[in-house]
């Protein structure tokens, strides 16, 4: 997703001028096209954040387009209020992408994690959060992002991820994709659990599952319409994310289910259940011991099917006596 | 209504305009019970000589893109840059006054969506620098000779991000970069000094690679002449450091640290404002 972020970063810079590209010294040799072709729109800050997005500020008051960049919880966390008061309040144009979103940099450990980014940058006004889930993604995002007139966070991985999409596919921002259809039960899912989640689902057929499967590839604003439709449509709703269950899209498919009063759907948060990674291990490793692999989201989503068939066989126990 | 609006170049009326400004404060905080008395009274000089003088503005075309830029990052002290938009003509004086009511534009710190004439929000201390590094590298590369001028408190520079900024400026040849920074010695709870000391502090911005100036901050020849020789040196950005007396103007507000953000009595109001005009008719009189 680096690799697809930079090439559709330096494709945009040829076709507009007031696009800028800063990054907080990281993406090395990633961005070595952008600066042989556009030296005065590359400015490595270096290990300055907060500098990185008050200049991004100052540049967009100037009616430029920068993009951010460096490893996820350095561009959102490090840099929170500079993000709240210089972009969001002042309601800026300006691109943060995040590298390595979730626990993609596994065993270099938790200060290189982001589980908590979103939740944070969800409560900021006017802000906009993008997760792709490969790389075909990640372009068309960062195309489709030219188009807010806001400050917008997308959360990418690292390089070669597995792809989720053709090439050619017309991408919508706030608009969720569903990639399969299903009755039984929906998971909703962001960047790199919708390829574990496309997996599970394969594993859950084979048991007679029909599961649906969503990429909510906008976790802000959030596509409130098609939670509706999985409420509605399939027998339970499991959101899964790299991200802490508290915060992310998990609460924010929570937050449009008690709204609007659907009940009683099954529901479940699957993501890491507010902890720290506890484990130095590679990023596969990670996931499988989370229970965020395939397995592990199918086996709650028959843990969640199981929930609902006990629910009602209760319920019919009291009202029949 | 009228407008004033022209530039001053007698040193002597910026000062007897200051007087008039810092009344028009007076007031401001005596009808809302809001405001930053302290800070908005070591500045105002330097506001005049910018407003008045030195920057390259049209107020009556506030979003002129070829404007210079000036970024209060002490936002705090926002009421004097109020006062002095509403004189250099940006918008009527009279208006100053509806700063005691609910939905009033006039916030305790500044909001570039609400009054016109204030390039950026600030009231975070520690975002100018930064915000205003972005501007002065976009004129550069848009071939504009706006400037950027950032008013900074000096407990404001306890802030890192300051100096990350001030890291970034001189690396990147930012002479188009102008800081100011109101030395008023005190900050909310105490004398800088006491709380933590920045000595050397025009050592600290020289070997940062600026351009660095002492000057008093009250004394409208002296500011006018530093102000007024930009850039100093081709590719370094410069820093003004303003020597100025927290609540300048009224003997009882001068160096008291309780004046960081209170308001007036309605005796105090009166007493200030004695002084304030006592001290116009002596300018008067030469």
């Amino acid at each position: 997703m680096r690799t697809a972020y930079c090439m559709a970063l330096h494709e945009i810079m040829q076709k507009n001028n007031r696009v800028f590209a800063l990054t907080a010294d990281i993406g090395y040799r990633n961005f070595d096209d952008i600066i042989a072709d556009f030296p005065k729109r590359f400015i490595n800050v270096g290990v300055a954040e907060a500098n990185m997005m008050g200049l991004a500020a100052g540049l967009a008051m100037f009616d430029k387009i920068p993009f951010t960049f460096t490893i996820a919880p350095f561009v959102t966390m490090r840099c929170l209020e500079q993000i709240r008061v210089d972009l969001c309040y002042q309601k800026l144009p300006v691109k943060i992408i995040g590298a390595g979103g979730g626990f993609v940099y596994g065993p270099q450990g938790v200060t290189h994690h982001a589980i908590e980014e979103i939740g944070m940058l969800r409560t900021l006004p006017n802000m906009t959060i993008i997760s792709p889930a490969d790389p075909v993604q990640t372009g068309k995002a960062i195309y489709a992002t030219m188009e807010i007139d806001g400050p917008v966070y997308i959360r990418i991985g690292r390089n070669n991820e597995p792809a989720v999409y053709p090439a050619k596919y017309a991408y919508q921002i706030g608009k969720a994709d569903i990639l399969l259809e299903g009755e039984d039960i929906s998971l909703i899912a962001h960047g790199s659990m919708v390829k574990n989640s496309l997996d599970a689902a394969s594993i859950l057929s084979q048991e007679g599952i029909r599961a649906k499967v969503i990429n909510m590839h906008t976790v802000k604003p959030v596509d409130r319409k098609e939670i509706l439709r999985c409420a509605k449509k399939t027998s339970g709703i499991i959101t899964v994310e790299e991200h802490n269950v508290i915060g992310g899209l998990g609460s924010a498919v929570a937050e449009v289910l008690a709204e609007e009063s659907v009940c009683p759907v099954f529901f479940k948060r699957l993501g890491l259940n507010d902890t720290y990674l506890k484990m130095t291990a590679k990023h596969a490793d990670l996931q499988h011991e989370y229970g965020l692999d395939c397995e592990g989201i199918a086996l709650i989503a028959k843990q969640l099917l199981f929930k609902k068939n006990t629910f009602y066989m209760d319920n019919r126990n009291f009202s029949y006596g | 209504m009228s407008i004033s609006a022209q530039i001053i170049k007698d040193p002597s009326e910026l000062k007897k305009l200051a007087l008039q400004l810092r009344i028009d404060v007076l007031k401001m905080v005596m009808s809302s019970h809001e405001g930053h008395l302290g800070a908005a009274f070591s500045c105002m000089e330097i506001l005049v000589a910018l407003y008045f003088n030195i920057l390259n503005i049209k107020p009556l075309r506030p979003e002129w893109n070829d404007r210079d830029r000036f970024i209060m990052s002490k936002g705090h002290g926002c009421f004097a840059l109020y006062a002095v938009l509403a004189r250099r003509g940006f918008f009527s004086a009279d208006l100053l006054d509806t700063v005691k009511q609910k939905g009033t534009i006039f916030g305790g710190h500044p909001d570039r969506d609400r009054v016109i004439g204030v390039d950026v929000s600030t009231g975070s201390l520690g975002h100018g620098l930064s915000i205003g590094s972005g501007m002065a590298l976009a004129a550069k590369a848009d071939g504009k000779n706006s400037r950027v001028f950032v008013l900074l408190g000096d407990g404001e520079c306890q802030e890192g991000s300051v100096w990350e900024a001030a890291m970034f400026a001189s690396a990147s040849r930012l002479d188009n970069l102008i800081a100011i920074v109101d030395a008023n010695c005190m900050q909310a709870t105490g004398m800088t000094n006491d709380i933590i000391s920045m000595e050397p502090f025009a050592g600290k911005w020289k070997s940062f690679g600026w351009e660095v100036f002492e000057i008093d901050g009250h004394n409208c020849y002296d500011l006018l002449n530093g102000l007024s020789k930009i850039p100093v040196k081709t590719g370094s950005p410069t820093v003004f450091i303003a020597q100025t007396v927290k609540g300048k103007g009224v003997s009882y507000m001068e160096n008291e640290i309780m004046w960081h953000a209170r308001s007036v009595t309605e005796k105090e109001f009166h007493t200030a404002l004695f002084e304030l005009e006592s001290s116009i008719k002596l300018c008067e009189a030469g």
